[in-house]
């Protein structure tokens, strides 16, 4: 029964191709626009996680308190409130992946004739684990290094670049602070983080190093900032809580008085980018589907005016046999073959344009099948919800009426 | 005796109007048996078009019965209208009424589509009929190709496409010149000669004389129903 019936609409469809090709357009536009909303939407989404995953996950960080010298509050890890000894204590903990306390600051960095200004951080080898970060050339330091104090470092990228050009670092000195320091790795490239911030532009040296070479500190084995991974998302708190309440025991805290140090959940942060991209995302599809929605109605009204074109057809068809199924059907066909074909075109169209977008502008778009197939399932609901009420209205003729129709 | 074609038994109908039920049809008893060609005439508004609605199961009646092929269908609902018009039926309408964008092949095998026959099926069915009704060149034309004479021998054709126990034609010459008129007549005066029934409306006493039998309406009563005497009217 089906297949003579697609014939039929595709005889109906082509016999007023304009009109056909007008209603089409309606699903065209508002298929093509969902796609490409999408696509942007999705590519927005992807770069961000991109960036949050260049972070590490499940991160935290512990920050050593302030200090207030009359009156003046030295903001965070002004007082040298934390050190090694509270970050091996918190390796301890359960729920608790790695830690890396550190210690860091900016520092200008000289070889050869080349000088240049970056970011230094002392740490633990747990440091790259946290973040997750590889070395792309050469090697990493170890425990050794650290409890030795050698003096080696991991450049970034963006180092390796404007310190030696073309030359390989690896294996190279350069010197920070007049300390000469052998390049014994480089790291792979991150890009920028949330904040816009150049993430390859950094050196790693053994926290050790850097309290006794670089920076050097109040106390020994004083660190500004600890860094813990913990197992998951969802035990964060948890950890939170726990290396919280080591901490306040650590340092002897009586009940009532304040942290001495502070917490800041870095994944939180990024959670909450992700979540506004998302949110961004799926305004601009619902944005989209209401053009969407407009060409639904499109194909509604002209099946409205087919159908009272063809009211004395309907009535030879009735008399001839056909029950209202078989009206509403043929009608009902003929509204989602226009929908589909409008949203086959819509896609590809989109695609096009999409890719079009991705060509001229480098903006990141994403295509996905479910995209796809969301419009396809979305362009077969407007086709049947809205070719619903023509089909209906011509199934109900009264087929003597219908006869008499001129 | 021959079980009838039509047996019809106090069949009424009525229609709501602002002035109140209006009595189309008062009170009709007609037997139709097999092998019969009846001519129903009368004057506009005599009640057979009402009459010839009720028949061909585009309607139902407000009080009586009819019989149809022995089964009462006066009161069956819209689909059992429906498979009957398209298994029992075949329909010759004054305009026609073929479908403007189908070829004739089509055309005559669309109310096999609603049969449920299969595509090899319908189109040889259709083949044959388009020739049996001379027009067996022309099955890819279209309807707009082809004389109003051809166009109503297609629309025969459709009629017969589902071997139906009755043939209704409303006014089959109505839009046709004399001489057409003629050929048609005689197209169905063979079909009646190979045992189908035929129940023809006109208002022409010369068409009506190709019928053997006649049937007068007049005020939504029969008021005469008479053989056809002699070889002409």
């Amino acid at each position: 029964m089906i297949h003579p019936m697609l014939g039929e609409a595709w005889l109906a469809m082509g016999a007023n191709r304009l009109r056909t090709a007008l209603t089409m357009l309606g699903m065209v536009i508002g298929v093509g626009a969902v796609v490409i909303m999408m696509a942007i939407g999705q590519g927005a989404q992807y770069a961000v996680q991109q960036t949050i995953s260049t972070m590490g996950s499940n991160l935290f960080i512990v920050l050593s308190g302030s200090f207030t010298t009359a009156g003046v509050r030295s903001g965070s890890a002004g007082a040298p409130t934390l050190n090694v000894a509270d970050a091996n204590a918190i390796a301890e903990l359960d729920g608790v992946v790695n830690v890396a306390p550190t210690h860091q600051g900016t520092r200008q960095l000289v070889y050869g004739s080349q000088n240049w200004s970056s970011q230094v951080i002392g740490t633990t080898p747990e440091y790259l684990d946290a973040r997750a970060w590889n070395i792309v050339n050469g090697a990493g330091f170890g425990d050794s290094d650290v409890r030795s104090a050698t003096r080696v470092a991991i450049i970034g990228k963006t180092v390796a670049e404007n310190l030696f050009g073309d030359d390989d670092p690896v294996g190279k000195t350069m010197r920070i602070q007049q300390n000469p320091f052998i390049v014994i790795g480089v790291l792979g490239s991150k890009g920028q983080n949330l904040d816009g911030r150049d993430q390859d532009d950094t050196v790693i040296i053994p926290l050790t190093t850097a309290q006794r070479k670089v920076f050097g500190t109040p106390f020994l084995g004083s660190v500004r900032m600890i860094m813990v991974q913990a197992e998951s998302a969802e035990t964060m708190p948890r950890t939170m809580e726990s290396v919280t309440s080591l901490l306040r025991q650590r340092h002897r805290l009586r009940e009532g008085v304040p942290d001495d140090f502070f917490m800041r959940n870095l994944s939180a942060a990024a959670e909450s980018e992700a979540e506004t991209t998302r949110t961004m995302s799926i305004l601009l599809g619902a944005i989209a589907s209401i053009s969407l929605l407009v060409g639904g109605i499109g194909i509604m009204n002209i099946m409205l005016v087919s159908v009272t074109e063809r009211t004395r057809e309907i009535g030879i068809r009735m008399a001839i046999g056909a029950r209202q199924r078989d009206i509403l059907s043929q009608f009902l066909l003929e509204a989602v073959m226009i929908s589909f074909a409008g949203c086959l075109l819509g896609l590809l169209l989109g695609l096009a344009i999409a890719l079009a977008i991705n060509a001229f502008t480098g903006m990141v778009i994403v295509i996905s099948g479910s995209a796809a197939l969301i419009a396809f399932v979305v362009a077969a609901g407007v086709g049947i919800f809205f070719g619903w009420y023509p089909a209906q209205k011509a199934a109900r003729l009264d087929p003597i009426e219908a006869l008499r129709y001129q | 005796m021959v079980q009838p074609v039509i047996r019809v038994a106090g069949l009424g109908k009525s229609y709501e109007t602002a002035a109140g039920l209006f009595p189309a049809l008062k009170g009709v008893d007609l037997d139709v048996r097999p092998g019969e060609f009846i001519a129903i005439m009368g004057p506009s508004g005599s009640g057979k078009s009402t009459f010839m609605n009720l028949l061909g199961c585009l309607d139902t009646p407000t009080v009586g019965d009819y019989f149809l092929a022995g089964e009462n269908v006066a009161h069956m609902d819209k689909d059992a209208l429906a498979l009957l018009r398209n298994r029992t039926l075949g329909f010759v309408f004054q305009g026609f009424n073929l479908l403007p964008r189908m070829s004739l092949q089509d055309n005559v095998a669309l109310p096999l589509v609603y049969a449920g026959v299969d595509r090899e099926t319908r189109q040889a069915k259709a083949r044959e009929l388009l020739a049996k009704v001379g027009l067996g060149n022309y099955a890819e034309s279209l309807p707009n190709r082809i004389s109003g004479g051809q166009q109503q021998r297609v629309a025969i054709a459709r009629a017969l496409v589902n071997e139906p126990r009755l043939i209704l034609a409303d006014e089959p010459t109505g839009n046709l010149d004399s001489h057409t008129s003629e050929e048609i007549m005689r197209l169905f005066e063979e079909l009646n000669g190979e045992g189908i029934t035929i129940v023809l409306v006109t208002h022409e006493p010369d068409i009506a004389a190709h019928c053997k039998r006649q049937v007068r309406f007049l005020d939504g009563q029969i008021v005469s129903d008479q053989l056809t005497t002699g070889d002409s009217a």
